[in-house]
């Protein structure tokens, strides 16, 4: 997959006092023609190689949110954050990471995550209430999935001036949401990225809704990439149903970090379709006509109609990509049927690396109810 | 002050007199020149080397890419330390006075004390949050805050305070080792504080505490700033035969039961000093843990002498505010002493 040429914009000169379009940046229009002249705001449209290959990720990436979904309907998950209808931003920043550098993704980036490679059961062991976080974020080099809104905004930073100091070529790349710019991390993260000049790359993926509350109650600001010239580094505002421009612009982003350009802010503007999480009732705050709006503009069937234009996306490709995403499936359906067998003396086991008196006390108290409840249980006493 | 110490601290070379500041700054440099992981950051550290001065000399002495002057935002210091920790790093910050950490709580409790535990020990972040703490310094308004009970009572971070300049250096390159979040408290009112030091100097472990007075009557367990207060007292005893032992806690999480529960069964009465305010403050932990572990041996309920339940007084009162020898020793008389 080659990355060149996809700029024709001179990234060292980015323009850092000028607001970005209002009109959202995009290669690919709804009905999956490429588009010319100023809205694509130089950026150039990704070979139809890399953009099959997205489009690949995509749709294994939507049939396993529809089945987390659908398995937590059936009371396998305690939670899950669904990004259904958000695949273009997901997808189009994760893949523009090289292997070295590390995401910093929320609760709603499982689909990130799994095009990052991490196995089903060890994303979901979270939701599922197994454990806060289950899989080696050193290995995929990828941060545990935030809750607390922004706070990992600064993690990403801090990292990325780590790998500076270092003189390590590694960028990081945090999710946002339209309603976590409007916490205090947000501000610090974006200030200290700037300042400090690190390797970051900000997507603020703006879904329109902070569970119920609709974007106006945000921001007064005319888009959420406009923050980005008070901070002095570059905001781009894209069309975030558009995988082909997230893509490009992302790429473009994570190449200028990692050659010392500092970090940058990119608002996908998108629209989340299922509901906040299983506990939502998103009928109380939006209506119908407007999901419906944003169905019409699906991130998938928009590069599909191009991708069938081009003939590259031919019957046989189309069914293998099925058969990928289906085997992928069941896979997360066979692992979710397993119970994980959960130690609960582990509880004790992570919480320093130093041994503490007092937690070695509570851990035996645990142990001797646990024996004493297996001796009931098995009628000794 | 002539306490005596039951550990005597190891030395190498000969003392000379030295602030708790300045042996905060020699343990600072020691660790920056021993291992290049360490960094130090926060508001101010820089050339002018901390309001305290505690950083005093390591800009000029190692550069700008391992000391340096942050943005003025504790949240985003305490949350940069957190990335850069998780990248082998080993962040010393600074809060510049201790009421400027709360908007940096939801880091710390969030994520600087949980890391460790959410990822089963993949991810541990060795980071020294110093914290400025007390009054007893003519502060203004948000200068002279105590906040230690919040910290110690989050699962997942580790809580010193050192008393005295010996222990400052030895604790604080201990911590700067310690693969685990600490959070070194810095009495402010000791910062100028001198004693006779060569450095390097290694005393007691810092998860332990000390008696850094033998008595046989009571026991007065303190911390930081308080350590000063029951040593008067105890001196002060002396003209009332009465034997008192004091216990300096220099760690506040973990809490050593075994050196305190000793001490307390030898004297069968313990009071417990603090500055801040009385109320779910830390002094409620130690009375109740004191209380549960020894009752049979105690002779008289576990006292608290604190700092009243009030906001930190403004300069002119603050003296009103802050526990005294007298105050302990009144405390200590409120108790029935015929057996």
């Amino acid at each position: 997959m080659s990355h060149d040429g996809l700029m024709s914009l001179n990234v060292e000169h980015l323009p850092t006092r000028t607001l970005p379009a209002e009109k959202p940046l995009r290669l690919l229009d709804n009905a999956g023609h490429a588009v010319t002249g100023a809205s694509t705001g130089g950026f150039l449209l990704p070979d139809v190689d890399t953009l099959l290959d997205l489009y690949r990720k995509m749709v294994v990436a939507r049939r396993f949110d529809v089945q987390v979904t659908a398995l937590t309907k059936q009371g396998r998950l305690a939670t899950y954050p669904s990004a259904y209808g958000q695949e273009a931003c997901e997808i189009g920043a994760v893949a523009s990471l090289d292997p070295v550098d590390w995401l910093f993704p929320t609760y709603r980036d499982s689909i990130a995550l799994l095009t990052r490679g991490i196995a089903p059961g060890e994303i979901l062991q979270s939701f599922r209430g197994d454990w806060h976080n289950g899989y080696d974020q050193h290995a995929y080099r990828t941060a545990a999935q935030a809750t607390p809104l922004a706070t990992q905004a600064l993690h990403a930073v801090g990292l990325a001036h780590a790998a500076r100091l270092r003189r390590d070529p590694i960028v990081s790349l945090t999710y946002l949401g339209d309603g976590a710019t409007s916490e205090g991390d947000a501000h610090e993260a974006f200030n200290f990225a700037a300042v400090w000049q690190t390797p970051t790359v900000f997507i603020v993926q703006n879904n329109q809704f902070a569970i119920s509350t609709p974007l106006a109650r945000q921001t007064h600001a005319t888009t959420l990439a406009d923050k980005a010239v008070g901070y002095g580094m570059p905001g781009f505002h894209v069309d975030g149903n558009d995988v082909a421009a997230m893509y490009a612009v992302t790429r473009a982003a994570v190449d200028r970090a990692r050659a010392g350009g500092g970090p940058t802010l990119i608002e996908g503007v998108t629209y989340r379709i299922e509901s906040h999480t299983n506990s939502d009732d998103p009928t109380r705050y939006r209506s119908s006509r407007d999901v419906e709006h944003w169905k019409r503009r699906d991130p998938i069937e928009r590069l599909e109609k191009y991708l069938v234009s081009e003939g590259v996306l031919t019957e046989t490709v189309r069914a293998e990509i099925t058969d990928a995403a289906e085997e992928l499936a069941a896979a997360t359906r066979e692992v979710m049927t397993v119970e994980a067998e959960l130690d609960p003396l582990e509880l004790f086991d992570h919480v320093y690396s130093r041994p503490r008196a007092a937690l070695a006390e509570q851990r035996a108290f645990l142990a001797a109810e646990l024996a004493g409840a297996r001796d009931h249980a098995e009628g000794r006493r | 002050m002539n306490a005596t110490t039951t550990e005597a601290p190891r030395t190498e070379a000969s003392p000379t007199q030295l602030t708790m500041a300045g042996a905060l700054n020699a343990a600072l440099r020691d660790a920056m020149a021993a291992d290049d992981r360490v960094v130090v950051y926060g508001e101010d550290v820089g050339p002018l080397g901390g309001v305290f001065r505690v950083t005093d000399g390591l800009q000029a002495e190692f550069g700008d890419e391992r000391i340096w002057d942050s943005p003025l935002a504790e949240s985003g210091i305490i949350g940069t330390a957190v990335g850069m920790a998780m990248y082998g790093m080993r962040p010393v910050v600074e809060m510049q006075f201790d009421a400027f950490s709360y908007p940096a709580f939801e880091q710390m409790v969030s994520h600087v004390a949980k890391m460790r535990n959410r990822t089963k020990g993949r991810v541990t972040l060795p980071m020294v949050v110093r914290i400025p703490c007390a009054g007893a310094i003519g502060g203004v308004e948000h200068h002279s805050d105590s906040s230690e009970a919040y910290w110690a009572s989050t699962p997942g971070l580790t809580v010193v305070m050192p008393s005295n300049p010996a222990d400052a250096y030895s604790m604080l390159s201990e911590a700067i080792a310690s693969d685990d979040p600490v959070v070194f408290m810095e009495p402010k009112s000791r910062y100028w504080a001198k004693a006779p030091l060569a450095l390097p100097v290694t005393t007691a472990p810092m998860d332990r505490a000390v008696v850094v007075r033998e008595g046989t009557d009571v026991t007065l367990l303190a911390y930081g700033p308080t350590v000063r207060t029951a040593l008067e007292a105890a001196e002060a005893a002396v003209d009332e035969d009465l034997s008192i032992e004091v216990v300096d806690l220099r760690s506040l999480s973990p809490f050593d039961d075994e050196t305190v529960g000793a001490s307390v069964r030898k004297t069968s009465r313990a009071a417990v000093i603090h500055e801040a305010a009385q109320f779910g403050g830390y002094g409620a932990e130690v009375a109740a843990r004191v209380t549960e572990r020894n009752f049979h041996h105690l002779a008289a309920p576990v006292l608290r002498i604190t700092g009243f339940d009030i906001p930190y007084p403004s300069p002119k009162l603050e003296e009103h505010h802050l526990p005294t020898a007298d105050r302990v020793l009144a405390a200590l008389d409120t108790w029935e002493w015929d057996a």
